[in-house]
């Protein structure tokens, strides 16, 4: 793609569709629209959805088309500034003041030019979300904001400040602000709320888990050793599969992992026994093992390869 | 399709019951300049993006969608993505009445432990919620205000200072410190781990069994979400229906108002297995159990299948940190939790306690924030020796 580099300079939903698709990511027209929206719009997009339909990926595919780097923040909680924006480096800081002592130049006079001089550029260690907004040369980096749930309240509201005008003021040197601001994804599982102000800054895009044709695609682009036979019967198991009402429906890397399993194994169609000794990739609770044989494997498995 | 059309339609979203703030209005105008128009699909999917926040609404939005713009431009024709179908749990026998269970339990009123009645609020400590008029009721509200119901604290990863001389070395506030004494660390500043309030689930069940008592916890969740302490809450009945936000308002009225709205199985029928397992499916497991405190305020009446409560109390009790039953029938001479469900529940209960009254309000709350340290041994038993069953 000529404007591969720019991807603000996307003209319509059909090219970010295509782009993201040449990185090896099939998004549905909800997903592409919104990614389109959020690099036109220059908004964070926020990805919420079950664990496993694909929502990192999303940043990690972008960044590949953009070429920029992906900056990466896993929330937890008690993330705090120093983790995600900048800390200083405080054992150099303290070797550059015993040197200062050593060498007579931290005279009484001249503590104030020393202090001046060890809240310098170079003994600021930068996080991921300064590196994002004090970026300032070749491609625009993804700023990958993932779990958002999972931090507390302070955090998210740091990072609503952050987002809304992309710039980070550090008190001992002053304020950076984007000069090309990062594209912006933003994770959550909903372990709970993400707060409204954050949500209201953002595009929202709630992931679901693809229908059969698009992951039938997708087995076959990530695991392309499996035959197209395969690919389809282990989509509609897993389509099945997901019906049960299961503890942890398998996610989309789930099912890929099961295909590869599967094909390592020399299926060529789901039978039985290979399915029951790869099961483990696909379902990862033994209840859910048990209600799935419960379900009637069989049955299951004959309805997958119709 | 004209900016006007597209005010016109944030306005019908609003009027919809979807909460669309103005910023999300004009990000949309904004949003629509960048698209193809002539797209219903690419329409659609950008309205959604910009107006959706929560997956509850996509249902109604697709119903506001259709309706406006198939209205309004006759050449559009459009019809919603395919959408997993919502669970819906079946709703229970007609033949057996709501409040049936209540005519077994020959609760017989206690009043004879009140002999001397000094004032109110003296009175109502003790009387049980089941015999409250409304004046009581209302009264009791504000008595609700002042227990301090939130979880107990764990340590956290956030390190905080020390004054003495223990903890870990603080490099940071050491480097700060040495700059007052022109570069020399004189001193070493160190740090301990902080602690942290476990987040309180609350799920009240809200079946008509539980109605006397549940008009007046209902208070009582209020003013603890309300406290602004680490407090979610959920009712349970013939669905489930997450009340946090409904009352996270102070004005207890209003809130109560804004939560009687949003619960439609009022003292319906229960389900209490296929709620907590909606909970555990879509909350709970996810991560807001995680570390816990889960409080379940139920008389354990059950219409559905003792196994599904095993399974679910089960798996509930594998993440959260602590469950505590509270049962109001408990206190009642005699009680013996005989119902099928509370049955199947109590293995994996830590505390079992009564909530029929303030007082015992109050005992709850200073359970839940002293947070004894350890599970019940009785606990662990079942969860290690349960699954095996199955």
């Amino acid at each position: 793609m000529a404007d591969s580099n720019d991807p603000r300079s996307v003209s319509s939903v059909a090219q970010v569709s295509d782009a993201l698709r040449e990185n090896r990511y099939l998004p549905d027209d909800g997903l592409a629209t919104a990614v389109y929206l959020a690099l036109r719009l220059r908004r964070p997009l926020l990805l919420e959805g079950e664990p496993g339909v694909g929502k990192t990926e999303v940043a990690r595919v972008l960044a590949d088309w953009i070429g920029g780097p992906l900056l990466r923040i896993q929330c937890y909680e008690g993330i705090d500034v120093n983790q995600a924006v900048y800390e200083w480096d405080y054992a150099r800081q303290l070797l550059y003041l015993r040197t200062a002592e050593a060498t007579g130049a931290a005279r009484a006079g001249e503590a104030e030019a020393l202090t001046d001089e060890l809240y310098d550029e170079r003994f600021l260690v930068r996080r991921p979300l300064l590196e994002a907004i004090a970026h300032n040369s070749g491609p625009s980096p993804v700023l990958l904001i993932d779990e958002v749930d999972r931090a507390d309240d302070e955090f998210e509201a740091f990072l609503l400040e952050v987002l809304a005008d992309y710039s980070i003021t550090i008190p001992e040197i002053g304020t950076f602000s984007a000069v090309d601001p990062p594209v912006v994804i933003v994770t959550s599982n909903r372990t709970r709320d993400v707060h409204d102000a954050l949500k209201r800054r953002c595009l929202y895009h709630w992931v679901k888990h693809p229908e059969i044709a698009r992951e039938i695609e997708i087995i076959k682009l990530h695991a392309p050793s499996v035959s197209e036979r395969l690919a389809a019967q282990v989509a509609s198991a897993a389509a099945a599969v997901r019906q049960v009402g299961l503890y942890k429906p398998p996610g989309v890397s789930e099912t890929i992992d099961w295909a590869r399993a599967l094909d390592l194994l020399g299926a060529k169609e789901l039978a039985v026994e290979q399915v029951e000794a790869t099961f483990p990739t696909l379902l990862k609770y033994r209840e859910d093992l048990e209600r799935v044989q419960d379900h009637g494997l069989e049955a299951l498995l004959a309805a997958a390869r119709e | 399709m004209t900016v006007a059309a597209a005010v016109g339609f944030v306005e019908s979203v609003r009027r919809g019951g979807i909460a669309v703030s103005l910023g999300s209005s004009r990000l949309f105008t904004e949003a629509l300049a960048e698209i193809d128009l002539g797209n219903p699909d690419e329409v659609y999917w950008t309205a959604r993006a910009v107006l959706v926040h929560r997956p509850e609404d996509i249902e109604l939005f697709n119903g506001l969608f259709a309706a406006y713009w198939c209205g309004v431009d006759s050449g559009l024709v459009w019809r919603p993505p395919q959408e997993p179908s919502p669970v819906t749990l079946a709703l229970d026998d007609p033949e057996i009445p709501a409040d049936g269970p209540d005519e077994d339990d020959n609760r017989d009123k206690n009043d004879d432990s009140i002999t001397v009645r000094y004032s109110t609020t003296e009175t109502l400590t003790q009387k049980d919620f089941a015999d409250y008029s409304d004046e009581e009721l209302a009264e009791s509200r504000r008595l609700m205000e002042e227990i301090l119901f939130m979880g107990s604290c764990r340590r956290s990863r956030r390190r905080v200072p020390s004054r003495r001389a223990r903890g870990a070395l603080d490099i940071r506030r050491t480097v700060r410190q040495a700059l007052r004494s022109a570069g020399e660390p004189a001193e070493i500043a160190r740090a301990v781990p902080g602690s942290q309030q476990r987040r309180l689930v609350l799920l009240l069940d809200v079946s008509g069994s539980m109605e006397p008592y549940a008009r007046a916890l209902i208070g009582f969740v209020h003013a603890s979400v309300a406290s602004g302490a680490r407090v979610e809450a959920f009712t349970l009945g013939t669905r489930l229906t997450r009340l946090t936000r409904e009352l996270s308002q102070r004005d207890p009225d209003r809130a109560l108002q804004a939560a009687s709205r949003a619960v439609k199985d009022w003292s319906g029928g229960t389900r209490l297995g296929d709620g907590l397992g909606r909970f555990n499916d879509e909350w709970g497991c996810r991560g807001m159990a995680r570390g816990a405190t889960v409080v379940i305020l139920s008389d354990g009446w059950d219409r559905g299948e003792p196994q599904e409560m095993e399974i679910q109390m089960q798996r509930l009790a594998r993440v959260a940190h602590r469950v505590v039953w509270v049962n109001p029938l408990k206190a009642s001479p005699g009680y013996e939790p005989l119902a099928r469900a509370m049955a199947a529940a109590l293995p994996f209960v830590d505390d079992f306690v009564e909530g029929h009254c303030l007082d015992s309000l109050h005992e709850l709350a200073r359970l839940v924030l002293g947070g004894s340290d350890g599970r019940s041994p009785e606990r662990d038993l079942a969860l290690s020796g349960v699954g095996s069953q199955r």
